[in-house]
């Protein structure tokens, strides 16, 4: 019997949201470390060593050309990695889901708080790092505090797609594959680091039509530096409408795993 | 007044692909009754209780729990079960105390009701001077409690442990037995898996044993003893002097490696002759025992 597509969703979602909460705050001190250090390390590396190289990318400082991207990635990462490996954990080993699924929470609750968790740590990590490039001064308030709303529906996104592989993914082992051939080539082809206009056309092509962080890029740069791009738009559409189709897919795609 | 059972199921059937691992089993379990299903491994005991936790579908037949439908109603069911899992899955970042009350969270009580509830179930598991002690440095047998504590903290008017005291040692078990015999005498509907022998002729008031996803028999233990090995055990050794006098007295009997069981209602009686007559060896008289109707059911050999 197939699982429905719609998920069997109730406000007990935040219970599932709030156990991960606890937990993240019960080891902060090795939660809020990797955010504080990240961009500075990458912000002196890449923005004022290769940056004295670089000069001015479309008008602007090399370093305020990354900032914007590294918050993006930053978005990426966070929630990817936790609704992979620290889901998979929580479903497999420590069997946490079957413990939740257990009291009336159903399974469509549990995957969505966990998504909705991965978004948080996005936005947790987001956040901390636009309040350390805003103190650097390489990113413009005050439009820029718009990133930290945007950080969590760019999490979301993650989380959905990252809960797609986990519900697919035959062991934990296996997870390195979106990781190694989805999420590095992103990394690096997403117009992080360098314009995509130096590409050839059909590959810029494919990175706005299959490569999320080009969206989240595209959007947190306009805000960062008060440039709108002329894609804005469609990045936010972009991102809507599959933020909502991975996080449909993701809880059926998990009900057809767990519900056996 | 007769209240009508907690749960009826009625050729209830489960089924993974061509494999059937439950296959069309029907039993019913009273209010206020300990419920056991025993089996070896693969049987179909686990499977069993998960379509009763409405985590699993069933694939065919019917299934009532509390007189609701786990494929309608799984979120009313679930509100007054409580879940005792073969493996612990305690979060190992909190507290019990913690533990007990992110799980009540889950069940929407209200945090200043949880927070007494939650007292109160650490001291009835003893574990009240492990309050604010995180679960890797608890003994397997308290992280048993705290799962037993924790699958009560809805107050539930159903418990069902699978496997509640595996991996215990004597004492551990034995303060788990005391507990759920106090649930009982409170009144609580308990339905467990086993395979530990006596702890079902122990806990249960009635029980199925299963192999093969089918049951084999339905009964109270001491019943089930009673009809299918009797009440004594004679063992001799293995001779074919024994085998023989056996037979002459027509005594049903098992070999066991280099031991003969023989089952009877008089052991005395079996024990003299022979003594007297065939020269045994050594010989032992005890009860029968849940064991032997286990083995006689479900044979000899290793199941996996």
């Amino acid at each position: 019997m197939a699982p429905s597509l719609m998920p069997d969703l109730s406000r007990a979602v935040w219970t599932v949201w709030r156990r991960n909460w606890d937990v993240f705050f019960k080891t902060y001190h090795v939660n809020f470390l990797p955010p504080f250090l990240e961009p500075v390390l990458y912000l002196v590396a890449l923005g004022i060593g290769l940056g004295s190289f670089v000069g001015d990318i479309e008008g602007v400082p090399y370093i305020r050309f990354i900032a914007p991207a590294l918050i993006a990635i930053s978005i990426m990462n966070s929630a990817f990695f936790e609704c992979t490996y620290g889901s998979f954990v929580r479903m497999y080993y420590m069997k946490t889901f079957e413990a939740m699924v257990a009291t009336p929470l159903s399974i469509d609750e549990v995957i969505a708080g966990e998504m909705l968790w991965g978004a948080t740590r996005s936005w947790i990590n987001a956040s901390i790092m636009l309040c350390i490039l805003a103190a650097v001064g390489v990113v413009d308030l005050p439009l820029a505090l718009a990133i930290i709303p945007f950080s969590f529906v760019g999490g979301l996104l993650f989380a959905g797609i990252a809960m797609c592989f986990t519900a697919i993914t035959p062991g934990i082992d296996e997870l390195n594959y979106p990781a190694f051939l989805f999420i590095t080539p992103m990394f690096l082809f997403s117009g992080t680091f360098f314009p995509l206009s130096v590409l050839p056309g059909p590959v810029q092509a494919f990175a706005y039509a299959l490569l999320p962080l080009t969206h989240i890029v595209t959007i947190t740069r306009s805000l960062a530096l008060s440039q709108p791009s002329p894609l804005f738009a469609f990045s936010i559409a972009w991102v809507t409408v599959v933020t909502i189709a991975v996080f449909l897919l993701s809880v059926y795609l998990m009900k057809r795993r767990l519900v056996v | 007044m007769h209240p009508d059972p907690v749960i009826i199921a009625d050729r209830l059937k489960k089924t993974y692909g061509d494999i059937a691992a439950v296959d069309g089993i029907s039993f019913s379990v009273e209010a206020g009754t300990v419920f056991g299903f025993l089996g070896p491994n693969g049987a179909g005991k686990t499977t069993t209780m998960r379509m009763i936790q409405c985590v699993s579908p069933r694939s065919g037949g019917d299934l009532c729990v509390f007189g609701l439908d786990p494929a309608e109603q799984p979120r009313m069911i679930k509100q007054w079960l409580g879940v005792v899992p073969q493996e612990t899955n305690l979060d190992p970042e909190f507290t019990c105390f913690e533990n007990l009350m992110v799980y009540s969270r889950y069940f929407g009580i209200p945090k200043r009701e949880a927070a007494e509830r939650v007292e109160e179930l650490l001291a009835f598991v003893a574990l009240t001077e492990k309050r604010d002690v995180k679960i890797e440095h608890l003994s397997g047998g308290m992280k048993r409690r705290l799962l037993l504590a924790r699958a009560l903290v809805n107050q539930p008017r159903m418990l069902i442990l699978d496997e509640p005291t595996i991996g215990l040692d004597p004492q551990a078990r034995h303060l788990m037995w005391e507990k759920l015999r106090e649930l009982r005498a409170a009144g609580n509907t308990i339905v467990l898996t086993t395979h530990y022998l006596e702890e079902a002729e122990r806990l249960c008031d009635r029980l199925v044993i299963m192999d093969n996803g089918a049951i084999l028999v339905e009964g109270a233990p001491g019943e089930l003893v009673e009809r299918y090995v009797g009440s004594d055990i004679v063992e001799a050794e293995r001779k074919p002097e024994v085998i023989a006098c056996l037979d002459e007295m027509g005594v049903r009997y098992d070999i066991v490696g280099d031991m003969v069981e023989a089952m009877t209602p008089d052991p005395r009686e079996v024990a003299r002759r022979l003594f007297e007559t065939c020269n045994p060896g050594r010989v032992f008289v005890r009860r029968a025992t849940l064991e032997d109707v286990f083995l006689q059911l479900t044979g000899r050999n290793l199941k996996e």
